[in-house]
């Protein structure tokens, strides 16, 4: 792997840049493998860099319908923090942000993972409570995290109504100073061509049609370009899991429906931080180009179309205006949606199945960006052993026989 | 021609602006003049302004490159006053007024002298895409220093500061036909529609309605097309069904042809909207527009070709050179140089030599062009070049020549040598890219065609794209094609409507020899060793960076797009997007249709927040909802809480004195005040907030069953019990009572914020899953106003005002009865949310003030004290009585509560949630129950929300065993005390507890029962 260092650019300058390597190759299908992962966003990458780096298992191929990371990896609002309400998704979440921490070296890839810190407002006395829960929950974890009355948000984003004139007051807020926003592409690209590096094998354009499955252990896959043999198989394809399941005659509490972000023009840097407000629902930050970036809330109903109904955007901006109303006169430059595959307690699935051998790692919802490299890391491990990995575990298909869910919703709002 | 001293490049005569009015305008701190009619970009071209803005990656000077939409550079900031700002307004489409305030977005000290293009002089090379990627990561802890520098150099325009003075509004609209572009296509397909009978709505984004007919060298009938638009326009405005929108884009295709129109109404007038006969108007408007069918007649946009310094001051696309002289009477330069690959762009030249300025010459990259218009041009005495294109642009701040060669399309070289030719202005024209962005909005997936060079549209059904938004491009035949499409699409919506060719104007025939399919023109020099060749101007993306991701393996023109920025601009690459393409097809050996189609997202132009917002927001972004007795809280001095959309008192300051004068009771004073009352005397709650639902029917009783844990078979008429209803994963949703009314009539209650919800969850279970049952569910939540009176007193209060019987025997703890109080029909019901006794008066709303204000009068004796949900919340906890999502969260179950009484597992129907509490997880031990805690100190309040663990020196990370849930200090037991969820709490009554807190102290409690006052139950039934 050609590595990149500031010092690499100088010297790539003076040969005009002619010649910069490859930072994937683009292998023909081989018949078989040791390990085939399904899906080429973040969470797939990340495990086969993984399978690869940390149990030197490199005869992997990661199967991608289209282009790398181009489903909600490519989509999503990039919100990273680890400050979950309940110890089993602290874990995981705090899992990846750990990983965050060292990735850009990690990958030789700079992934700017930017921690500008999280704010979730509270608006209400209800808000605030379960504010203060999960900041002192967190605290027991090892999670980094602060209560901030009104004052306190108002003086980290001075440009923000914290009035009582609002028409439902910031109270106040959970402070995350690690948490932050880092840059999707670079995210699968760092992992691509890390993986790639180590031997993996990323094929684009690349759909699985069908399994092959013999007496409750999986053979391996049907594409579009033809069949590969493997005995065990990753699924990490978020919002078309349910569709894959089923093609394994598996039904997964996962419910697909679009959800929505947009962007403004590029505007010189007006905000530091990210804001997230469950109450008057609407999210925002602003990127490293200027744009401010604004996530919307999922739409109602169920559907493969990657676009939302208009009526979400116009919410999100209701309440981001009335967040910020000096943004009133700033203009939304573009909208789109991605597919989030949503579980019934806002958890994600993680887990082994009745078909010996494929495994599926899905339902990350609205939220899965953050986990990427924790996702990753323990899928990995898991597929490797054959056992779900201790921080997996939990994350079981199981539970929703067992009923032991780990209800997300009403302690961590927007899970984004 | 002659011209103007003060506006050197405006020309004497011509174009559609008004001479005899000028507008003053300042650019950068500099004033200047022009005309109505005048774009801001038309008048600075007019006042010979170049620079008018600094590139973002790269600070180099740009100028004027379009006249419309697709300007990627004159994005400047507008605005007089701070409040006013708007960022990264195209000058090309703000139309000028007097007064305007305007500058570049980039460049510092000013867009001339800035001095960051010497980090884009110096710095470029270093700066191939996705650079920050491999560079900044050493070392690790500097990042965030490195990203601050990077995120100065962010952005283009910058936010107002204050809030905006303007409202905008919405408007909903339906029509048959919905025609998006008022240029002839467009106009043609209206009127045809219009004739037939559709209710027709024609909306165009420009400041005038006629697109390319504003501008056109070409004849109607033999008249200028002008006359032709004019006739067009008044037939249109005669027929009723027809409504004109000018200055409106069609910004967003959604599902369904639900097109979004933004009107710009008054950013033509000024900075903000002027008021009209006294009244505020809207500064924009948004149409949500429903329509039965939809004509995209959005033209076609003409791609620049490619070479290098292409972007320089001075380098225009050729149909804007064309635009500004014919329709604002401005000649942006002196001296032209034509470079392009079709017939139709020599318009520009022709145009620009009877504008009286000099034609450098025509480079035309076909080898041997045969149009009819090149032989006007030729016949003009203008030179033409042929088989060659302009390789290179020369100059700094204003092209100061061009480079001009032989090359061979196909090889893609230079084959001949450069000859320098001087000039100002070099316009290019690489042919045109159909608009098709709406048309992709609705998930279409354009296809490329070879002849017209172009990617054209597909469409769904009921939309039809028209003219040269589908790739035709000749007058005579787009007006025809416009017609065929408002007949066919009247036909399809049930109109009688046949083309008529004679309406159709004549056109002289023109012959046009075939375009050359060239987009990057190449160099002699390699591209990555060659000069800058622009592909996306806006994001600084050149051939080379794209070139460069191919090389990097980067193949799918996502990937490219995404790897160099290419497209993600404010222009969202009109301009840019299908040269890219090309760009990295010759790199990948591949055709263009082999590397992909280009997608396009909603907006087509940048719309303001403002109008999306429309009126939804400050006072009215969600509705406060008030009681009947609102004023009367206001009036008293109530402090709110928001609870949902409810306004509820809080609790209710009184005056007081102290040691230090007068002033208002604390919270805890007051509320300490309110809770002695209703435990001694008797106080009034104002509960009209909660959810009440009405339910009726000959199986509403059997639908009780099924939604709550508990049994509904037996209850009376007459009679009240309070329900508990379990999600269908036995987690408790909500709670409240419900009275049976009459044998199939009930009136359930629901908590305040849950009152819609509830009504949802039932209408989902019936709905979907017992249709059978005969069962109807209203909300009467606003038409009953509640007020709980409670205390020992409140019988004796309520006697003086009632009908009812309240006797003890009479009317027992759970009844309910109908009668009058002060004079109004009432139901009282002989509930306890307080443990005490007490009474809830329901009234018709609108008689509840008055009920109010006579429970007052008669209570003054008793000292009636209003109590606010802070003190009910000390008075509820006191007696354990819990609040669904406060004590609660999604995962407590009914048993968790210890409210065994309140599930009936021996129903006969399975009710939602019986199945899932009976799963192992459910079922185990150690689950986190309600329990009661006591502060070993009697002083503290617990924080709610604090921590609960057994072993408070265990290290991080410490097993939690639970959580506070409610807190609070008790006047009654002079303590503080709690509820909270502790795992396994129900076992374990009377053992110790640590809170381990923030701030390093440690609580110790003891877990108690959660009744703390009147365990027994006695007060509620006196
Ligand atoms: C608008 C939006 C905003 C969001 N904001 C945030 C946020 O701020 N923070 C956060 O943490 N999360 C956020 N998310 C969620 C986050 O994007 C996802 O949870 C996460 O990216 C999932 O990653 P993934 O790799 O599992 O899925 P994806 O990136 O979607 O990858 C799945 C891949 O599987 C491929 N695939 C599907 N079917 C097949 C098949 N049959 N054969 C081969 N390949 C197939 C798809 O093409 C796709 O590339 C947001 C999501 C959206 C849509």
């Amino acid at each position: 792997m050609q590595r990149y260092s500031g010092f690499g650019l100088v010297k790539h300058a003076l040969r005009h840049h002619e010649d910069w390597q490859r930072q994937w190759r683009n292998p023909t299908p081989k018949p078989g493998y040791d390990v085939i992962i399904v899906g080429g966003g973040g969470h797939g990458l990340a495990t086969a860099y993984y399978l690869a780096k940390e149990h030197g298992i490199t005869n992997v191929a990661v199967l991608e319908k289209g282009w790398l990371g181009g489903g909600n990896t490519a989509r999503n609002t990039t919100i990273v923090r680890s400050n979950y309400l309940w110890d089993e998704s602290a874990a995981l979440y705090e899992h990846a942000m750990k990983h965050w921490e060292g990735l850009s070296q990690e990958l030789n890839y700079n992934v700017m993972f930017s921690q500008r810190g999280v704010l979730n407002l509270g608006h209400t006395l209800q808000d605030m409570r379960d504010i203060q829960r999960r900041v002192n929950a967190n605290r027991l974890n090892g999670i980094d995290g602060e209560v901030l009355d009104a004052e306190g948000v108002q003086s980290l984003v001075p440009i923000m109504d914290c009035s009582k004139r609002a028409r439902y007051p910031v109270m106040g807020a959970s402070w995350q100073p690690r948490a932050g926003v880092a840059r999707h592409d670079a995210v699968a690209w760092g992992y691509a061509r890390a993986a790639d590096a180590l031997g993996v094998d990323l094929l684009q354009n690349t759909e699985v049609t069908g399994f092959k499955i013999r007496d409750g252990q999986i053979q391996g896959v049907h594409t579009n370009r033809g069949d590969i043999a493997s005995k065990t198989v990753g699924c990490v394809t978020a919002g078309n899991s349910s569709v894959l399941a089923g093609m394994a005659g598996l039904n997964l509490p996962l419910e697909s429906h679009p959800l929505q972000a947009l962007v403004s023009e590029p505007l010189k840097p007006v905000l530091d931080t990210v804001v997230m407000s469950n109450h008057v629902h609407g999210y925002i930050s602003q990127s490293d180009k200027g744009d401010l970036v604004i996530g919307a809330g999922i739409d109602g109903y169920n559907g493969y179309g990657q676009r939302g109904s208009y009526p979400t955007v116009e919410h999100t901006l209701q309440a981001i205006v009335e967040m910020f109303p000096i943004f009133s006169r700033v203009r939304m430059n573009r909208q789109w949606g991605g597919i989030v595959d949503t579980c019934p307690d806002a958890c994600p699935i993680l887990s082994k199945t009745k078909v010996k051998g494929l495994y599926f790692n899905c339902g990350w919802g609205t939220g899965g960006f953050k986990a990427t490299p924790g996702s990753g890391h323990v899928f990995a491990a898991s597929l490797a052993k054959g056992e779900m990995h201790p921080i997996a575990a939990p994350f079981s298909i199981d539970r929703f026989h067992s009923g032991a869910l780990i209800d997300e919703h009403g302690a961590a709002g927007v899970a984004h | 021609m002659s011209q103007s001293a003060l506006q050197p490049n405006r020309l004497a005569q011509g174009g559609q602006i008004d001479r005899t009015h000028a507008l003053t305008f300042t650019f950068n701190g500099r004033s200047y003049t022009g005309h109505p009619g005048d774009t801001l970009a038309s008048a600075l071209l007019a006042n010979g302004v170049d620079l008018v803005n600094r590139s973002f990656k790269y600070s180099r000077p740009r100028g004027i490159v379009a006249a419309g939409a697709e300007e990627p550079n004159a994005v400047v900031q507008l605005g007089a006053t701070e409040a006013t700002q708007v960022p990264n307004v195209r000058a090309t489409q703000q139309a000028l007024y007097d007064g305007l305030v305007a500058c570049s977005t980039n460049g510092w000290p000013d867009a001339q002298r800035d001095i960051m293009r010497w980090v884009g002089k110096l710095g470029s090379p270093f700066m191939p895409p996705g650079f920050y990627y491999k560079t900044f990561m050493a070392p690790a802890s500097m990042w965030m220093t490195y990203e601050k520098y990077i995120r100065k150099t962010a952005g283009l325009g910058r936010s107002p500061t204050q809030p905006d003075p303007d409202i905008y509004d919405h408007m909903h609209r339906h029509c048959d036909l919905l025609v998006v572009g008022a240029g002839p296509a467009g106009l043609s397909a209206a009127l045809a529609a219009a004739r037939a009978g559709a209710r027709v709505i024609l909306a165009d984004e420009q400041e005038a309605m006629g697109g390319s007919l504003l501008d056109t060298r070409e004849t109607l009938d033999d008249q200028p097309a002008a006359q032709w638009l004019k006739t067009t326009l008044a037939a249109l405005v005669e027929h009723d069904n027809v409504t004109l929108l000018p200055r409106t884009t069609a910004h967003g295709y959604h599902d369904h042809h639900f097109v979004t129109l933004h009107e710009r109404r008054t950013e033509h007038l000024g900075d903000s909207a002027p008021s009209q006969a006294g009244h505020r108007q809207s500064r924009s408007r948004l149409h949500r527009v429903r329509a039965g069918q939809v004509i995209l007649a959005t033209g076609a946009h003409e791609r620049p070709l490619v070479y290098a310094n292409n972007d320089v001051p001075g380098n225009l696309l050729a149909g804007a050179v064309s635009t500004y002289i014919r329709r604002y009477g401005v000649v942006p330069g002196q001296k032209l140089v034509l470079s392009t690959s079709n017939d139709h762009a020599y318009r520009a030249a022709l145009d620009w030599q009877e504008a009286g300025r000099e034609v450098a010459a025509i480079v035309d990259a076909r080898t041997a062009p045969e149009g009819d218009l090149v032989a006007q041009a030729k016949a003009a005495g203008i030179r033409v070049i042929t088989g060659s294109a302009v390789i290179e642009a020369k100059g700094a701040q204003r092209v100061s020549a061009a480079r001009v060669a032989a090359i061979d399309v196909d090889a893609f070289t230079v084959t001949g040598k450069v000859e320098t030719l001087e000039c100002d202005t070099i316009a290019s024209s690489g042919g045109y890219s159909p608009v098709i962005h709406l048309a992709s909005h609705t998930g279409a997936r354009p296809v490329w065609s070879d002849d017209i060079i172009g990617f054209v549209p597909t469409t769904v059904a009921g939309v039809t794209a028209t003219g040269g938004a589908h790739g035709v491009y000749p007058l005579g035949e787009v007006l025809a094609d416009g017609v065929e499409a408002g007949v066919n699409a009247a036909t399809a919506l049930g109109f009688a409507a046949t083309v008529n060719d004679a309406d159709l104007p004549r056109v002289a025939p023109r012959h046009e020899g075939p375009a050359c399919a060239l987009f990057q023109v190449p160099h002699e020099k390699a591209t990555l060793r060659a000069p800058k060749q622009f592909v996306d101007l806006q994001n600084d993306v050149t051939a080379g960076a794209i070139e460069v991701a191919t090389l990097e393996g980067f193949e799918s023109i996502e990937h490219v797009k995404r790897y160099t920025a290419m497209g993600f601009g404010t222009d969202q690459g009109k301009l840019g997007n299908i040269n890219g393409m090309a760009v990295a097809a010759r790199c990948l050996g591949q055709s263009i249709p082999e590397t992909g189609t280009t997608v396009f997202r909603p907006n087509y132009t940048p719309v303001t927040f403002g109008a999306v917002v429309g009126r939804h927001c400050r006072e009215l972004f969600d509705p406060e909802r008030y009681t009947p007795m609102q004023a009367w809280h206001v009036a008293q001095g109530a402090e709110f809480e928001d609870v949902g959309q409810w306004k509820r008192p809080w609790y209710y300051p009184q005056k007081r004195r102290t040691s230090e004068g007068e002033g208002l009771e604390t919270m805890a004073e007051a509320v300490a005040r309110e809770c002695r009352a209703v435990r001694e005397g008797v106080g009034i709650l104002d509960a009209s907030t909660l959810g009440k639902i009405d339910i009726q029917g000959a199986d509403a009783r059997e639908f009780l069953g099924r939604i709550y844990t508990n049994k509904w078979q037996k209850l009376a008429p007459g009679r009240v019990r309070y329900g508990l209803m379990c999600g269908d994963d036995g987690m408790v949703m909500d709670d409240g009572t419900t009275s049976c009314l009459a044998e199939n009539h009930f009136l359930m209650t629901t908590t305040t914020g849950n009152a819609a919800p509830v009504l949802e969850w039932l209408e989902l279970w019936h709905q979907t899953e017992w249709p059978e049952l005969e069962v109807y569910f209203n909300s009467v939540t606003d038409h009953w106003a509640t007020m709980t009176v409670t205390g020992p007193e409140a019988r004796k209060l309520l006697t003086e005002l009632t009908d009812i019987d309240l006797d003890r025997e009479a009317f027992k703890f759970m009844d309910w009865r109908e009668g009058h109080v002060a004079g109004v029909p009432a139901r009282v019901f002989r509930i306890s949310f307080t443990g005490e006794l007490a009474f809830e008066i329901n009234v018709q709303a609108h008689y509840a003030m008055h009920v109010w204000e006579a429970l007052f009068a008669h209570g003054d004796k008793y000292n009636l004290t209003p109590y606010g949900t802070e003190t009910m919340h000390v008075l509820r906890a006191e007696k354990g009585f819990i609040i669904v999502g406060q004590d609660t969260d999604g995962s407590v179950t009914p048993e968790d509560l210890g409210m065994y009484w309140a599930i009936g597992y021996d129903k006969p129907f399975p009710w939602v949630g019986k199945r899932a509490l009976t799963r192992s997880d459910t079922r185990r031990e150690g689950r986190k129950h309600l329990v009661g805690l006591k502060p070993k100190d009697a002083s503290v309040v617990l924080e709610e929300g604090a921590p609960i663990v057994f072993d408070p020196k265990h290290a991080i990370p410490m097993p939690m065993a639970g959580h506070v849930t409610s807190s609070y200090y008790s006047p009654t037991l002079e303590s503080g005390f709690a509820l909270a969820v502790v795992k396994g709490g129900h076992q374990r009554l009377g053992e110790s507890v640590y809170l381990p807190m923030a701030d390093g102290r440690v609580h110790e409690a003891e877990i108690v029962g959660t009744q703390f006052v009147d365990p027994k139950g006695e007060r509620q039934h006196v």
